[in-house]
C-alpha cells in the first residue's frame, strides 16, 4: 500500500489502539528502507543528527533497550539511556518529576518502559517530547507487535487471512495486548489460548478466539507465537508449576506439527526454554526468533524517524 | 434571635410533612412549624425561594476528615466547610486518621476541632479493633463514651469473621451498629481497577465484584446470628445488592449505602487512566451501576453516602497502579443525586431525603434526619433546578480529586443552616443575597448577646 505520508499522525506512539491502518502500513514500508541500512558496511544516516533521545528504562531489558539504542544511533540521533534502578528514582523521585527535570534539558524524544501500565500516558500527559512506549506494565508495547508483523509479512508476504495462534500467559501480556490490536486490525484470524485462570475477558472485543486447548489454537495455523511464563504466576496460583505448564501447554516438535508445515515459531524473548518452547523448537528450522531481534532494529528506527525525523522539512 | 421561612415548600418524610410550611427558628432550635405563622415582633422574615425546597439537614454518614495525621489532604476545618457547601448539616466521620481513631482521646481531639470549625457537626465513627489491625476489640465502650456513633475499620474489611461476630455482639450491646467495608483481601489482591472488560483492555489488576458479595454474604449471616446491626458501606456491585436484599426480607438487620459516583458512572470512565477515577471499591460495569440506580428507586438501598475521601493532587499525579484510592465527594454529592436521580424519576424529592437524612440519622442514632418543634435549627435549602457546572477551582475542600470536574448538572444547594446558623450561602443560587445579608446581621446580633 503507498502513501504520501511521511509523518506519524499523532506526538507520541504509545498503543496500536491509536494508530490508523494507513499509519500502519507506513511505518512497516519504512522499516523496509531501515533495514537495508543494517547491512550496509556503514550503519548510519544522518536522519536524526541533532535529536536528543533519552531512553528512560524502569524495568530491566535486554533486547528492547539495545535495539532502541542502536536505532537511534544508526539514524545519528544523541542517545542515552537511564536505568531506574541507579536514578533518582530508587531515592523516590515521581516520575512526573523524573519527566520534569528531563524535559528541562530538552529531549525530543523519551523512549519509555514501565511496570505501570498507563505510565506513558502520564509521561506524555506532562511531556512535549515525543513519547515512545517501550511496554508499560501489563497494557501494550507497540514496537513488539509492529517487529512481529512485520517478520510474518516478510515471509508470508501479508496477515490478511493467516491464522496466527498466540500461547501463553495472556492475562499479563503487554506483547498479547498490542498484537491482538494489531494482528485483527490487519486482517489475521487470530486464536489464543492458555490456561483457563490466564486468559482475559473482553478478547471477543478484537474478534480473536480463546481457548484452553493448545492443541485447537495450533491446528493450521500459520504462526505460532509464544508468550513467556513468569515464575511469579505461582505465587498468584496461576499455575501449578512450570512443569505443569510445559506438560499442558509448552510447544513441543509434536503440537508445532499440527500447525501448517510451513508456519513460523515466533517469541518475544526472552525465552523460557522448557516452559512455554521446548528447546528443540525454539532453535528449529521454523523459528524466526532471532529474525525478529533484527526486525526490531529496523522497526525501531522507523517508529522514531516517522515521529521525530525530517525536522525542518514540514 | 428569630427568624421565621415563609412559604417554603417543605419536605420532610420522616415527620410526614410535604407541603407549604412555614417554619419558626428561635436560636438554635425550631420552635414552630405549620401553614401560615405570624411574624414575631423581634424575628427576621426570610421569603423562601419558589424554586427552593426546604428539607431537614443532610447527614453524610462517610466521610474522611483525614484529621488527626493527613492534613495536607483535609482537616476537620476544611471538610466541614466542604460538608456545608455541599448541603450537609452533619458528617460522621471514619477512622482511618493517623493515628486511628481507636480511643477517646484521637475522637476528643476531632470533636474540639469540630466545635472550633463551627460549621457542619461531626459525628466520630470508632475503630471496631485498635490501630484498626483486626486483631483486638478496640475499646468500644470508651469510644462510644467519647461521642462516637458508630463502629468501623473503613479502609479495610473487618478482618476476620471471628472479629466481625464479637464485633457485632459488643457493639450491639451498646447500640452502635458495625459500618464494614466489605473485600475479600485475598480476591482484592493487588486490584486497582474492576475486574472486566476495561481492566482488560487497559492491563489493570483487577478487583472481581465477588471480592464485595462474599463478604457482603458473610456480614449478613452474622447480623443474622447476633441480631447486632450492621451496615454495608460503598456498595458497588448487583450481586452484593442481591445478597442484602435477601438478608431484609428475611428480618435481617442490614442496611446499605451507595455513593453518587457508582450510581453515576462505570469503569468506563478511567479512559486514559485518570487516577480520579480510581477508588476502592472501584467503579464497575454498567449493569451494577443500573441495579444500584434500582435498588436506590426500590427502597433496597437506605443511604447515599459520599465516601469523601481527599487526595492532595501530587498523590494522585502518578501511575494508576500507585495511586491513592478516592474521590472527594461532597461538594458534587447533591447535584449528582438530583441530575442523576430525581430529574431521571426513580427518586422522589421525599426518598432523597429518607436516603441522605432520616435514614443516615436513624442507622446512627442521631438527632436530625427530620425536622420538629423543639429540634436543632438543622436543615437544608435545596434549588432542584438551580443550573450547576462543576468547578473543582471553587471547592472548598482542601483536595480537588474528582472526575466531575466541568460536569453540568441540574440541581444543586442553596443555603445550609446549622443550629440557625446559615453556615453557606450559594451566591449563584436564588434569593442568596437575602440569605446572606440576614446571617450578617443576626451574625452580629449574636455577637452581642455573648
Amino acid at each position: 500500500m503507498t502513501t504520501t505520508r511521511t509523518r506519524l499522525g499523532g506526538t507520541h506512539l504509545l498503543d496500536i489502539e491509536s494508530l490508523s491502518p494507513e499509519e500502519i502500513a507506513l511505518i512497516l514500508e519504512t522499516a523496509d528502507a531501515m533495514k537495508e541500512i543494517g547491512t550496509r558496511p556503514i550503519k548510519k544516516v544522518p536522519a536524526l543528527r541533532g535529536t536528543t533521545v533519552v531512553n528512560l528504562f524502569f524495568e530491566p531489558s535486554t533486547r528492547t533497550r539495545t535495539s532502541f539504542e542502536i536505532a537511534e544511533k544508526r539514524l545519528s540521533a544523541d542517545t542515552l539511556s537511564i536505568a531506574a534502578a541507579t536514578s533518582s528514582v530508587a531515592k523516590g523521585e515521581t516520575l512526573v518529576d523524573t519527566a520534569r527535570n528531563l524535559e528541562a534539558m530538552a529531549p525530543d524524544v523519551i523512549v519509555i518502559r514501565h511496570p505501570s501500565s498507563g505510565a506513558c500516558h502520564l509521561l506524555a500527559q506532562v511531556c512535549q517530547a515525543h513519547v515512545i512506549n517501550a511496554g508499560d506494565g501489563m497494557h501494550e508495547h507497540p514496537t513488539q507487535a509492529l517487529l512481529d508483523a512485520y517478520t510474518i509479512r516478510e515471509h508470508k508476504g501479508g496477515l490478511a487471512g493467516l491464522k496466527v495462534a498466540i500461547i501463553g500467559d495472556l492475562l499479563h501480556s503487554r506483547v498479547l495486548r498490542s498484537n491482538l490490536a494489531l494482528l485483527t486490525t490487519l486482517g489475521a484470524e487470530v486464536w489464543v489460548a492458555g490456561p483457563a485462570t490466564l486468559i482475559p475477558r473482553g478478547l471477543d472485543r478484537y474478534g480473536a478466539r480463546s481457548t484452553t486447548s493448545v492443541d485447537e489454537a495450533v491446528e493450521g495455523a500459520d504462526v505460532v507465537m509464544l508468550l513467556r511464563i513468569q515464575l511469579e504466576r505461582m505465587r498468584g496460583l496461576f499455575i501449578p508449576s512450570l512443569r505443569e505448564y510445559f506438560e499442558l501447554f509448552g510447544m513441543t516438535r509434536e503440537r508445532l506439527a499440527l500447525a501448517q508445515p510451513e508456519a513460523l515459531v515466533m517469541h518475544p524473548g526472552p525465552l523460557n526454554r522448557g516452559v512455554e518452547i521446548a528447546s528443540d523448537v525454539a532453535d528449529g528450522p521454523q523459528s524466526v526468533i532471532l529474525e525478529q531481534v533484527t526486525n526490531g532494529v529496523a522497526v525501531r528506527m522507523a517508529v522514531l524517524y516517522l515521529l521525530a525525523g525530517g525536522v525542518g522539512a514540514d | 434571635m428569630q427568624l421565621l421561612l415563609k412559604g417554603g415548600r417543605l419536605v420532610d418524610p420522616a415527620s410526614d410533612r410535604d407541603g407549604a410550611f412555614d417554619i419558626l427558628v428561635d436560636g438554635d432550635r425550631v420552635v414552630r412549624i405549620d401553614r401560615q405563622l405570624p411574624l414575631p415582633s423581634r424575628a427576621f422574615e426570610v421569603d423562601v425561594p419558589r424554586d427552593c425546597v426546604i428539607v431537614p439537614g443532610l447527614i453524610d454518614m462517610h466521610v474522611h476528615l483525614r484529621e488527626p495525621g493527613q492534613e495536607h489532604k483535609e482537616t476537620v476545618a476544611s471538610g466541614t466547610a466542604a460538608a456545608v457547601a455541599g448541603g450537609f448539616t452533619a458528617v460522621a466521620c471514619m477512622p482511618n486518621t493517623d493515628p486511628v481513631n481507636d480511643n477517646a482521646g484521637v475522637t476528643a481531639f476531632i470533636l474540639k476541632q469540630a466545635r472550633a470549625a463551627g460549621l457542619a457537626r461531626v459525628f466520630p465513627i470508632g475503630a471496631v479493633s485498635r490501630g484498626s489491625l483486626g486483631e483486638h476489640l478496640a475499646d468500644i465502650g470508651e469510644l462510644k463514651q467519647a461521642g462516637c456513633v458508630a463502629i468501623s475499620d473503613d479502609g479495610r474489611p473487618v478482618a476476620t469473621a471471628l472479629l466481625m461476630r464479637r464485633a457485632l455482639e459488643y457493639s450491639g450491646m451498646l447500640g452502635l451498629p458495625v459500618l464494614d467495608h466489605c473485600e475479600d483481601p485475598s480476591l482484592k489482591a493487588e486490584g486497582v481497577a474492576n475486574e472486566g472488560a476495561m481492566a482488560d483492555r487497559l492491563g489493570l489488576r483487577g478487583i472481581p465484584a465477588a471480592a464485595e458479595e462474599i463478604m457482603v454474604a458473610r456480614d449478613v449471616a452474622l447480623a443474622r446470628v447476633t441480631g447486632g446491626a450492621v451496615h454495608i458501606c460503598h456498595l458497588s456491585a448487583a450481586g452484593s445488592l442481591d445478597v442484602v436484599r435477601a438478608g431484609k426480607a428475611s428480618g435481617v438487620p442490614v442496611t446499605c449505602e451507595v455513593t453518587p459516583h457508582h450510581f453515576t458512572l462505570t469503569d468506563e470512565a478511567i479512559g486514559q487512566y485518570d487516577t480520579n477515577t480510581k477508588m476502592n471499591p472501584p467503579l464497575r460495569a454498567a449493569a451494577d451501576r443500573d441495579a444500584l440506580v434500582e435498588g436506590l428507586g426500590d427502597g433496597s438501598v437506605d443511604v447515599i453516602a459520599t465516601d469523601h475521601a481527599p487526595h492532595h493532587a501530587d498523590e494522585k499525579l502518578v501511575e494508576f497502579d500507585r495511586a491513592p484510592f478516592g474521590i472527594v465527594g461532597l461538594e458534587t454529592a447533591v447535584s449528582l443525586a438530583f441530575d442523576r436521580l430525581v430529574h431521571r424519576n426513580v427518586l422522589s424529592l421525599g426518598r432523597l431525603v429518607e436516603l441522605m437524612s432520616a435514614n443516615p440519622a436513624r442507622i446512627l442514632g442521631l438527632p436530625g434526619g427530620r425536622l420538629h418543634e423543639g429540634g436543632p435549627a438543622d436543615l437544608t435549602l435545596l434549588a432542584p433546578d438551580l443550573a450547576v457546572t462543576v468547578d473543582l477551582g471553587a471547592l472548598r475542600s482542601a483536595s480537588a480529586n474528582s472526575p466531575f470536574g466541568g460536569w453540568e448538572l441540574r440541581g444543586g444547594v442553596a443555603a445550609t443552616m446549622v443550629g440557625g446558623r446559615w453556615v453557606y450561602v450559594n451566591p449563584a443560587a436564588p434569593g442568596a443575597a437575602a440569605l446572606a445579608r440576614i446571617e450578617a446581621v443576626s451574625a452580629s446580633r449574636r455577637g452581642k448577646h455573648r
